[in-house]
């Protein structure tokens, strides 16, 4: 291992270009978040009511309604059949976010990704040891043990747990003990497992990285001939396992991460100082030829750090 | 088992032991989840549920916790249960009667506004409401039992005369004055829970009550024999001879001790 694998992770881009062209993505994305939520919250905070409700189930400017499709499937698993007002709210999130890419979701709405971002962002800074790692299949099974329970008990049984919608709900409509259930959750992202919680355990991130799979929306290491192996990307990504068929597969191989478990977040392209990734859809799959013709340089040997 | 020279793949050997601790995780995870479900059925009896709530086992696989009805509630009556605040499943509505009662609103904006039908939108008329039964709990304490007239229950009520009644009946400690008895009447109760926030009592001696906790229930096979009798006109079993009553005081049919009860009744055969 080089010497530059301990620089802080990122330090290269911003070398390359300045601190907030480097987090462009990143602030966007936090933008995104604050939105989100601040459309929900312009109601009860400030009396401007654009949305009522919350993630689980909205109506915008009194007429879009919103439902989230995953309880609506429990609770239909569950044993009641919703009425159509909420079975059109779920298509209309369904259709969208199988067109644009399921996880958008996670990393662009959902109010536990800042709280997840945090805990790993203090992980790296301590330099933890990425600890307990389930497979990544687990989130499917704890999807399909949700579907199963809500289909046993009769209740919507991830609600009972979810901390997306009660964090969601919490601030709109008054907390309670949620705050506890997200100092827990950070803890365990920070000390038991690294990306333990959004990364292996959510099956609500399953659920859409599976509506998703389809999604137009991908990035795609498409310069993948200038990456210089800093591995930064691999440091920042929350689903690293999703990127190297797209940046070290053989020539000929697609340059998009098609992986449903890419959560779209697009840090690496922050990270990322010679500009191998970039945002695009899943049918532009061209690969950037090499710029030089000569080879380029071994990095490690260009660059004696 | 393999026969030698046929080596199981270690693909085989690992799949099966990531499956069987997959599963094992899920069944403790699973029954974990099933435990909270279970505990998430136990609604406080103050707790009630908005107009129109399915059965609560029914209500919580349909109600997705969003808050509309909350939002349209234009009496801040709803509020969504918060997490280790109060002992209602988390992020579903409900109210408390001596908090805030349900004003009974005409078109129902609870209902209206949810999505999933939680709360049955087959409730068009708010009177038909089963929020819960109002109950006279505490007839030692209740003003009116004490031979008072307080009447504020029967008063605020807002289906007066029919969900409320005052029954007067003889109050036996002044010995000459009446009392006025509020009764709840179950069928027209909608469980709004004015009587118990207006109850003048610190604490009310008539509360909102879910119906499992307020009401018994008459046995299938149970039938009333007057009503039955007044259906049919006559008496239920043909050439059943009706005797008259005998009951004490002038003016029965009883011979024994015309015009009251006779003090010494003789049994026949006891020797007295």
């Amino acid at each position: 291992m080089s010497a530059r694998t301990h620089m802080p992770v990122g330090m290269e881009a911003i070398q390359e270009r300045g601190r907030l062209r480097a987090h462009k993505y990143l602030l966007l994305r936090r933008a995104s978040q604050l939105l989100f939520l601040a459309v929900f919250l312009l109601g009860p905070w400030c009396g401007i009511w654009i949305v009522q409700g919350t993630l689980a189930g909205s109506l915008t400017l009194g007429v879009l309604p919103l439902t989230d499709p995953l309880i609506l499937m429990q609770s239909a698993i569950a044993g009641h059949w919703p009425e159509w007002t909420a079975l059109i709210g779920g298509v209309i999130v369904l259709a969208a976010y199988a067109l644009i890419g399921g996880r958008v979701y996670c990393s662009w709405v959902c109010p536990i990704n800042p709280v997840t971002d945090a805990a790993n962002w203090v992980h790296r800074r301590l330099d933890l040891p990425k600890g307990w790692q389930p497979k990544r299949s687990t989130r499917l099974w704890v999807l399909a043990t949700v579907l199963i329970v809500s289909g046993t008990t009769g209740v919507i049984a991830w609600e009972l747990v979810n901390p997306i919608t009660m964090l969601h709900r919490g601030l709109i409509f008054g907390a309670g003990f949620v705050w506890a259930m997200i100092i827990a959750i950070f803890v365990f992202d920070l000390f038991v497992a690294r990306h333990g919680w959004c990364g292996h355990i959510c099956p609500v991130g399953a659920f859409y990285g599976l509506i998703g799979a389809k999604g137009l929306l991908r990035v795609s290491a498409a310069n993948r001939t200038a990456c210089d192996d800093c591995m930064d990307c691999y440091a920042v990504c929350p689903e690293n396992q999703v990127i190297s068929p797209a940046l070290k597969g053989k020539p000929g191989s697609t340059p998009l991460i098609l992986s449903p478990d890419c959560t779209t977040c697009v840090r690496c392209i922050d990270v990322c100082a010679v500009d191998v990734f970039k945002f695009t859809h899943r049918f532009d799959d061209k690969v950037a030829a090499p710029t030089d013709p000569v080879p380029a340089p071994d990095p490690r040997a260009a660059r004696p750090i | 088992m393999p026969s030698e020279g046929t080596p199981l793949s270690p693909q085989r050997r690992r799949f099966l032991q990531d499956a069987a601790r997959a599963s094992g995780g899920c069944v403790v995870a699973g029954s974990l989840l099933a435990w909270l479900a279970r505990d998430a059925r136990a609604l406080p009896a103050e707790a009630l549920r908005p107009p129109g709530a399915l059965p609560e086992k029914e209500f919580l696989s349909a109600c997705i916790r969003c808050g509309l009805c909350v939002r349209d509630c234009p009496y801040d009556t709803l509020k969504l249960a918060e997490l280790g605040v109060d002992a209602v499943a988390t992020g579903t509505p409900y109210f408390t009667a001596r908090d805030v009662p349900c004003e009974m609103c005409d078109d129902i904006p609870c209902v209206a506004a949810c999505p999933t039908g939680a709360l049955d939108p087959a409730l068009d008329n708010i009177d038909d409401a089963k929020m819960g039964v109002a109950v006279l709990v505490d007839q030692e304490n209740c003003l009116n039992f004490l031979g008072l007239r307080c009447d504020v229950c029967y008063r605020v009520c807002p289906v007066i005369d029919e969900a409320i009644t005052l029954e007067t009946a003889h109050n036996e400690r002044s010995g000459h004055h009446a009392m006025f008895i509020p009764t709840v009447h179950a069928d027209h109760c909608t469980g709004c829970g004015m009587c118990e926030k207006s109850c003048v009592l610190p604490e009310a001696a008539i509360k909102v009550l879910p119906a499992r906790l307020a009401r018994g229930s008459s046995a299938d096979h149970y039938r009333k024999g007057w009503e039955e009798k007044e259906a049919k006109g006559g008496p239920l079993v043909e050439g059943l001879i009706d005797l008259p009553d005998r009951l004490p005081g002038p003016g029965t049919d009883n011979l024994a001790a015309p015009g009251g009860f006779a003090p010494t009744y003789d049994l026949l055969g006891v020797g007295q």
